[in-house]
């Protein structure tokens, strides 16, 4: 696992209160984690905050699992 | 007549967090009151609170996460309602979900969390703003988690009436049941603002004692001469109110009956209550005179009994006016060991005062060394009595002149 998946994973994590194990890569925050459309706002000003970038609004809409984060946060955190 | 019964009781206050230990403690002459300890407070005039400390509150009922993304007057007014409502045996469902309502207020609400998020805000800009902030601050949430949480479909709503809310919210979900609106409302009052902004707030108001920062447990004493101001507490109250056939036919625990409520505004001034007591006066005879009982039926007053130097006197001053025939009666302040809790005042006092009425217990008045004036009213200093009554009155008044009374009775 990369350096960054495990930071997302950990957020997810801590943010939404689910089982580290039951965290797949191409888990649904909402669909499968049970995360509403509040959480995942938060979910993603954490992000921002821990690889200190702006995820823009339409980007944000886009990130959907942990995998479309890793992805996101690769290519454009700092 | 529809008549309206007490069948579940709840509460989490500065003496416990459950009916039965704070009840046992307030009966003990215990104090909730002491040295605020969550924040510094080296400038304040005040120094001193009545405070939930972190571990009594239960995260079996209310999970980390979520404390994490509601006010801390909501994770207190969900701790209440889970205890009242369990209390009641009583469970919602699908068909008659919309014949049970919620009516939780607060005086404050979210005050912390507006103002940390405020200064998130200045500090870090617009984009650090949560999206919990706004749901976790309003008032009526309280109500709406309630609502979500034990299917409640009924009426929904939150009074907001200051010092006073706790005892509106009864009265008002009483007046819902009473008029066929609802068969069941959970119902009541939470506040937290033992927060920066809260007691500064209060202080600049000169309302709050400063002048017991050494000895807290001695700074609450109503009608005492040297009293200099209340001290604020926290909590919540809850209480399931239910029309009687509905809690009979399912066999019900009925603590009591609420008999009569009332209510009236001072036209005044905007914090203090009117010189000649004549609002709240007029609350007590409203709530005297939908109970159809006489003042010699009223055995014990739960008085408002701030500790401010206007507002006891005041209050006493009414109620010798509209009780004065009447030569058994007592009168004590639970503010006295647990300080004010403002919006949750009333609904914890309502709480004790159905435990006076099953244990015929009154609860005493703490620190009432001197007592500033003389009546023929029993204050019942510092410590409890054993005494049956039939009927109480509750009184709660509020910053812009709002009073509210109700009678409970067996």
């Amino acid at each position: 696992m990369s350096d960054i998946e495990e930071r997302v994973k950990k957020i997810v994590v801590e943010h939404l209160g689910v089982e580290e194990a039951k965290i797949q890569s191409d888990s649904k925050f909402i669909d499968d984690l049970g995360a509403d459309s509040l959480d995942t706002v938060e979910l993603v000003m954490a992000f921002e905050e821990e690889f200190g970038c702006e995820i823009p609004d339409d980007a944000a809409e886009k990130i959907v699992t942990l995998k479309d984060a890793v992805t996101y946060l690769t290519a454009n955190s700092n | 007549m529809r008549r309206v019964v007490v069948t579940g009781l709840g509460t989490i206050n500065p003496l416990g967090n459950t009916v039965e230990t704070s009840w046992n403690s307030l009966i003990s002459s215990n104090s909730g009151i002491s040295k605020i300890n969550k924040f510094e407070v080296e400038d304040y005039p005040c120094k001193i609170a009545g405070s939930i400390d972190d571990s009594k509150i239960n995260d079996d009922i209310v999970n980390l996460r979520e404390q994490k993304k509601i006010d801390r007057f909501i994770t207190l007014g969900l701790i209440a309602a889970d205890e009242a409502i369990k209390d009641s045996g009583f469970v919602s469902d699908n068909e008659s979900s919309f014949k049970y309502g919620v009516m939780v207020g607060s005086g404050i609400g979210g005050l912390d969390t507006i103002y940390r998020n405020s200064s998130i805000l200045d500090n870090k800009g617009i984009r650090k703003i949560s999206p919990f902030f706004i749901p976790s601050s309003l008032i009526n949430l309280l109500s709406g988690h309630i609502s979500i949480k034990y299917n409640l479909k009924g009426p929904n709503s939150s009074p907001v009436t200051a010092c006073a809310t706790g005892t509106h919210a009864i009265g008002d979900s009483f007046t819902i049941i009473k008029n066929n609106k609802a068969d069941l409302m959970v119902c009541g009052g939470a506040e937290a603002a033992i927060c920066p902004l809260g007691i500064s707030g209060f202080s600049a108001a000169r309302a709050l004692c400063d002048t017991f920062n050494e000895n807290p447990e001695n700074g609450s004493r109503p009608w005492d001469r040297d009293r200099s101001g209340f001290v604020m507490g926290e909590g919540a109250g809850v209480l399931v109110l239910e029309e009687l056939d509905h809690a009979k036919k399912r066999n019900a625990k009925i603590y009591g009956e609420v008999k009569g409520y009332g209510m009236s505004g001072d036209a005044f001034h905007i914090t203090k209550p009117s010189e000649d007591g004549n609002g709240g006066f007029r609350a007590m005879e409203m709530a005297l005179r939908e109970s159809n009982l006489n003042t010699d039926e009223i055995g014990y007053v739960n008085a408002h009994g701030t500790s401010t130097q206007v507002g006891d006197m005041i209050e006493l001053s009414a109620v010798e006016k509209l009780f004065g025939s009447n030569n058994n009666l007592f009168m004590s302040s639970n503010k006295s060991a647990i300080g004010h809790l403002l919006g949750a005042a009333g609904a914890v006092e309502a709480v004790f005062s159905f435990k006076s009425l099953e244990t015929k217990t009154l609860p005493p008045t703490l620190n009432l060394d001197n007592p500033s004036t003389n009546t023929s009213i029993n204050l019942i200093p510092h410590e409890a009595i054993s005494k049956g009554v039939s009927n109480i009155i509750s009184n709660s008044f509020g910053f812009g002149g709002t009073n509210a009374s109700i009678i409970i009775g067996d």
